[in-house]
């Protein structure tokens, strides 16, 4: 069948195999060791072809929670449960995942895959860093167990690993315990980049904090930009405060032609949306769905790119040269006449030890863009831009990164490699990014 | 509420298990397979059931329906709804050719379920109350050669439920004859997938939602009870070509 990720870009047909239990994964793994190259599929919300090869190993009936300890905080579920399922157990019972990215609709093994991040990166790092173990299975179809504690290289290729090292089963997570399922939100308004950082530099305790940016405003306006910061509210009605209100909206039933967004409907949205910010009052208080997930609402939103698809651009910059890395990429994309719908600043913590996990300190930066042929040659562009201040790519989102962007900014990928090839030597766990960055060819 | 679900591992199963789980219930499995059974079990004391008790059972051994369905009602203090969801979906080419392997699959979906109708009825009717859920198919609607075997197993249960359904009626017992049509599940896994197909989520919510409602013969998605309209309208002498 016809497979893609969620930027509908690139496409391909690819064999889905969907394993009823892990009895039944590992009996596919073992009994075609020979046969074409595979990659573990969740929800299939990375954006390029991470998850995209000629055999796609489903996580969908992988999806039962296993244990949930409400002492100890911790939580055992199936690779394939998503997010917004664990939300729903955990919220009434005052609990909550500890790192949220842009959608519930994520599962656990593409969360663990990706190393996700969420806005609170810079306090409590990503994904991984509440993952206490994982169970995976190898290529040889046996299944581990692994942890910090316990083969400790392969948890540190497995987390942020684009599942190269093998198949997540299950793992278990670390939760958090909440007072309410709602967000205090405080909005500032900034009217260019060095603003925003220094807001963003005076709130640095603030435990959710992601700026929306207008991308196409330039000149003194560069960067103008709105900072969201957010903190678990109080308890006020400890039956109130712990449900869950699913928010369900609107849907794109189909694509939409892809003219309809060009430069001057998105500048006329991002000029408007921070018009209508900048007079809005400053502090609200969000139900969990709005404040973490507000793409969520609209489902099936990427069809708005049209039926091309769009590429997600995101990088990180380390502080010291952000400001004037991210002018430079800013100022070329006005430049070449192009604009992304929705621009996201947030500021990064420290990176952990996981191999190929994105997240660094410094900036990190997402654009969206209609794919069309102009824009490859400016993504190589800002490419360079980003390398110039030792910045890199985030893997979930790539879709045409080159090998020599990839190994210049990923220095670990070799000691990487070495590991994947200890436990897959025959590169049976393949997607077509992992051939297009070297490390699967 | 009370739920006893029957080949509770299947996907349909599991699915609406877990809208019950959801829904606070306290819930007995019957399945065959104990590691399957064990792992829903967990996943539906995560999700908020209020206990979960299963018994492990091969459902072609009929000698041993009452004891289990004896147990379930022990277990669980009475029963309000029943959920007989197993199944298996045989090769036709096969099954057409070898009657050792036919009767099987008759057993498994079609006689099995009235060895457990049989027991399930006076249990009912001693309770004066509650709900007989069984999966059959759009497949006993008509039998068509990809899979007539399956369909008459099917079919067969769709008619002695629909005898039964006025049987009870005196007790309160209400019947719902739920009737899938194509289910992405891993029963269908060899099957390319179309625009047809639903989920076992969506058909789920259906069957939880019609036996809430006291729905009495249920399509799901409803669609299907069109599609079958029409297929069942069409005369014999054209009915005899088509492979489909």
């Amino acid at each position: 069948m016809e497979a893609m990720g969620w930027g509908r870009y690139p496409k391909t047909t690819a064999d889905v195999i969907q394993p009823a239990d892990s009895q039944a994964l590992q009996k596919f793994i073992s009994s075609q060791r020979k046969a074409a190259s595979c990659i573990g599929r969740g929800s299939g919300r990375s954006y390029g072809d991470s998850a995209l090869s000629e055999q796609l190993v489903s996580s969908r009936f992988l999806d039962s929670f296993l244990e949930l300890d409400e002492q100890q905080k911790t939580l055992r579920c199936g690779a394939g449960v998503k997010l917004g399922d664990i939300l729903k157990i955990c919220i009434p019972r005052g609990l909550f995942l500890p790192v949220l990215p842009g959608t519930k609709a994520v599962s656990v093994g593409g969360a663990i895959a990706a190393d996700v991040h969420g806005k609170n990166h810079h306090l409590d790092g990503s994904f991984c860093a509440h993952v206490k173990s994982i169970n995976l299975v190898l290529a040889s179809g046996e299944l581990v167990t692994c942890s910090e504690q316990k083969n400790a290289e392969l948890f540190r290729a497995t987390c942020g690993g684009m599942g190269l090292t093998g198949i997540i089963v299950d793992a278990s997570l670390s939760l958090d315990s909440i007072p309410s399922s709602y967000i205090d939100q405080r909005s500032l308004v900034a009217n260019n980049l060095a603003e925003c950082f220094d807001h963003i530099a005076d709130n640095a305790g603030s435990k959710y904090s992601v700026a929306w940016l207008d991308c196409l405003a330039n000149g003194e306006n560069l960067g103008r930009s709105v900072l969201y910061l957010g903190e678990h509210a109080a308890s006020k009605n400890r039956k109130t405060d712990t449900l869950y209100r699913e928010r369900s909206g609107l849907g794109v039933p189909f694509s939409t032609p892809s003219f309809l967004l060009n430069k001057t409907t998105m500048s006329v949205f991002n000029a408007g949306y921070f018009g209508v910010q900048k007079r809005k009052k400053s502090s609200a208080n969000l139900g969990c769905d709005s404040y973490f997930f507000p793409l969520d609402s609209i489902s099936n939103w990427n069809r708005l790119y049209g039926s091309n698809g769009f590429l997600q651009y995101q990088f990180v910059i380390p502080s010291d040269g952000a400001l004037e890395g991210i002018t430079s990429v800013l100022e070329k994309v006005s430049e070449k006449g192009k604009g992304s719908f929705l621009t996201v600043l947030k500021k990064f913590g420290e990176a952990n030890e996981n191999l190929l996990s994105f997240p660094q300190s410094g900036y990190t930066l997402t654009l969206d863009f209609k794919n069309e042929p102009a824009l490859f040659p400016l993504l190589e562009e800002l490419d360079q831009i980003v390398l110039a201040h030792d910045g890199r790519l985030y893997l979930a989102k790539d879709a045409r990164m080159s090998e020599q962007v990839f190994k210049a900014s990923y220095p670990n990928w070799e000691r990487f490699m070495a590991i994947k090839s200890k436990y897959d030597p025959s590169n049976r766990f393949a997607s077509l990014q992992s051939n297009r960055l070297g490390l699967t060819q | 509420m009370k739920v006893l679900i029957i080949g509770a591992t299947s996907a349909i199963a599991k699915a609406s298990a877990r809208i019950y789980a959801e829904l606070g219930c306290s819930l007995h499995l019957i399945a065959r397979r104990e590691d399957q059974v064990e792992l829903l079990s967990s996943d539906l004391l995560v999700r908020g059931a209020s206990k979960v008790s299963h018994s492990v059972l091969d459902l072609n051994k009929f000698a041993e329906h009452k004891k289990a369905l004896s147990a379930a009602f022990t277990e669980l203090g009475g029963v309000d709804i029943a959920l007989i969801c197993h199944g298996s979906l045989p090769d036709q080419d096969k099954v057409e050719k070898n009657f050792k392997q036919a009767l099987k699959e008759i057993n498994t979906n079609g006689i099995s379920v009235v060895s457990l109708l049989t027991e399930l009825a006076p249990k009912f009717i001693e309770q004066q109350q509650g709900t007989i859920a069984v999966i059959t198919s759009v497949a006993g609607d008509r039998g068509r050669q990809p899979n007539f075997v399956y369909g008459a197993a099917k079919s067969l249960v769709s008619t002695y439920l629909q005898g039964l359904r006025g049987k009870l009626l005196e007790h309160n017992v209400h019947i719902v004859d739920i009737r899938p049509g194509l289910v992405d599940s891993p029963m269908t896994a060899q099957f390319p997938k179309g625009p047809l197909w639903s989920s076992p989520e969506q058909v789920a919510q259906k069957i939880v939602k019609s036996i809430r409602l006291g729905s009495h013969t249920v399509y799901a998605p409803g669609y299907w009870r069109v599609i079958m309209l029409v297929v069942s309208a069409i005369p014999d002498f054209v009915f005899k070509r088509l492979k489909f």
